[in-house]
């Protein structure tokens, strides 16, 4: 369990992290979300110890940070930034790791399976792909077999199969009742990892509740619609109440051969607008209702913010009015 | 890779508990660290080819130049002093690899990230340092005593047509063994520069300018009391006094003080990397 506590952190004239407090929980991923700058990698930084709080405090499973014996078997933390020697094999990197916490070198081995690095081992990491980096990032989390998670946008840059093999890999690890915070900015990500999200923007928090609740609320309302009548169906949206514009980006159609154009629909849900073009007889090349992005729902959750106030039961805007 | 197989490794890794974080598992970890960049292997390789080379090189010369050109300033030389003579320019030269690899091992920490992975694992974070000076106090100081003495002989065969030295002579003893001293502590002392600075290019431009210029630079000086004392007393002038037999006119230091007065400085530089990787964000 991870609980920070009126936690900030100022950079000379910023304040990355604005009294924020919440509990991470055993058992579920929670993910950790926010804009770029909104905070996060500091947050994660200041949980382990690496930067030092201006105000507050974090504490795993009750203790802080610096206090922990042999705290990679404790905590294991994947950062966004990069934390390998170029030179040095992955092998080696893991080995001194090991080293540090009394971890038998078989244990290195076999952090190396895990992550596929096995043929790679004794290569060195600076001719790492950003993938195999992070595989080699993740090793060294899981290295002391810790009960809490700290991992920082772990599927950047990861191939499809990277991205489903950590998302499980998540999933796994809290299903055994490990603590389990993973940061992002992709909201469509988190949507099918985490179980409980934190948002947060400017330092500040924006909302923790169960991800359904956060995205049922946060994703905006717009439909992709493909259709080689789109100014009748245009019509058909306004005379019921709802915007049609025109997509900047139809090039996914366009790959595979439709050059029918794109509106993207809001006001109106998908089914509606599925019927309202079957009783007009226009053909509709696709209708899919969109996921919001994080910065979307982002920006509907700072403007709104009265919208979640019942979601979140200390909004954190309270104690920091007119801060920014 | 399957979640399947993660679970079963992870569950045969609870591994031993119990374990205290002691240091001296500090000190095999800092060890795998440094035997495992090239960085340690050429500057070492560098220093050991640069000084023993150099020696046999520069005491060929001059024993071929006065046995055949009877060049009396350079007998003069050699035969006055000729322990210091052995080590003065080879030394000069591989104590410049010395300084880079001191400033290099903890510079890297920060150029490369690493550092955040050792204070993960170590938030205390004074440990690190004190295990890595350790071990690479005693790494330079193994291969330094070996490169000295092996140089030393080198030397000594070579100038045997010339003049006779043996580590029986007074000082001579004390010479070849200190100048691994000074090699062990400079190469600390590199090593807190680096961890003040942090950055490679700066920290190895601090050290060698310190050593090749500043140095040198007070000796200007000399015709003035205080300026003696200034001399004297700056880091790498002080430690150098142990690497000779005789001391120079109006020295202010003898060689053991010049040498304490080196450690002190070492101490003090490595007391502020100390405090500042503390307060510092990693």
């Amino acid at each position: 369990m991870i609980e920070v506590s009126d936690l900030s952190k100022r950079f000379g004239a910023k304040l990355a992290v604005d009294h924020l407090s919440f509990t991470v929980e055993p058992g579920r991923v929670t993910g950790f979300l926010g804009p770029n700058g909104a905070g996060k990698s500091t947050t994660m930084r200041l949980i382990v110890g690496l930067d030092h709080p201006s105000g507050g405090f974090a504490t795993i499973n009750g203790k802080k940070y610096a206090d922990l014996v042999n705290p990679l078997r404790t905590v294991g933390a994947l950062l966004d930034s990069k934390s390998v020697h170029s030179g040095r094999s992955a092998r080696n990197h893991l080995l001194f790791l090991a080293q540090t916490q009394g971890l038998p070198s078989r244990r290195v081995d076999e952090l190396l399976d895990l992550v596929g690095l096995r043929d790679v081992a004794n290569k060195r990491a600076g001719g790492f792909s950003l993938g195999m980096g992070q595989r080699l990032g993740v090793a060294a989390a899981l290295l002391g077999d810790p009960q809490v998670l700290l991992l920082d946008e772990p599927v950047n840059g990861l191939d499809p199969e990277g991205v489903l093999w950590i998302r499980n890999l998540m999933k796994h690890l809290a299903g055994e009742g490990r603590t389990v915070l993973v940061s992002s900015h992709l909201m469509n990500e988190m949507a099918v990892t985490a179980d409980h999200l934190i948002v947060i923007g400017r330092g500040r928090l924006i909302v923790a509740a169960a991800t359904e609740d956060v995205i049922a609320r946060g994703s905006g309302q717009a439909v992709r619609v493909r259709t080689p009548e789109p100014d009748r169906l245009t019509d058909l949206i306004v005379a019921e109440g709802g915007r049609a514009i025109p997509a900047v980006n139809g090039s996914n159609g366009a790959e595979r051969g439709d050059q029918a154009p794109v509106l993207t629909v809001t006001g109106i849900p998908a089914p509606r607008i599925g019927e309202l073009a079957a009783s007009a007889s226009i053909v509709l090349h696709e209708l899919t209702p969109q996921l919001g992005t994080l910065e979307e729902a982002f920006l509907e959750l700072t403007a709104g913010s009265l919208e979640f106030g019942h979601l979140n039961p200390e909004p954190a805007g309270q104690s920091t009015e007119g801060t920014i | 890779m399957s979640v399947t197989a993660a679970s079963g490794q992870l569950e045969s890794a609870a591994a031993p508990s119990g374990y205290r974080l002691g240091f001296a598992r500090l000190m095999l970890a800092e060890w795998t660290k440094i035997r495992s960049v090239r960085s340690t292997v050429w500057s070492l390789g560098i220093f050991v080819v640069l000084t023993v080379g150099l020696t046999a090189l520069l005491c060929w010369l001059t024993v071929h130049a006065i046995e055949t050109a009877q060049a009396p300033r350079r007998s003069t030389e050699l035969v006055g002093d000729p322990v210091s003579f052995i080590f003065q320019v080879s030394l000069g030269f591989g104590q410049l690899a010395i300084c880079v690899l001191g400033a290099l091992t903890m510079t890297t920490e920060y150029s490369t990230g690493v550092i955040r992975a050792s204070l993960l694992a170590v938030p205390k974070r004074l440990p690190v340092l004190a295990a890595k000076c350790a071990v690479f106090a005693a790494l330079i100081f193994v291969v330094a005593e070996i490169v000295c003495f092996v140089s030393f002989f080198v030397g000594k065969a070579v100038v045997r047509p010339v003049v006779d030295v043996s580590l029986s002579q007074p000082g001579v003893t004390r010479v070849v063994i200190g100048a691994g001293l000074y090699l062990t502590v400079l190469g600390l002392f590199s090593l807190g520069v680096g961890s003040v600075i942090r950055h490679s290019a700066g920290a190895i431009s601090a050290v060698i300018g310190m050593v090749l210029v500043i140095g040198p630079l007070l000796s200007l000086l000399d015709s003035y009391s205080w300026g003696r004392h200034v001399h004297d007393w700056f880091p790498t002038v002080a430690g150098s006094f142990i690497t000779r037999t005789q001391l120079q006119p109006d020295q202010v230091l003898t060689p053991w003080q010049g040498f304490a007065v080196f450690c002190g400085w070492t101490v003090l530089l490595l007391a502020a990397g100390a405090v500042l990787l503390n307060r510092r964000d990693a």
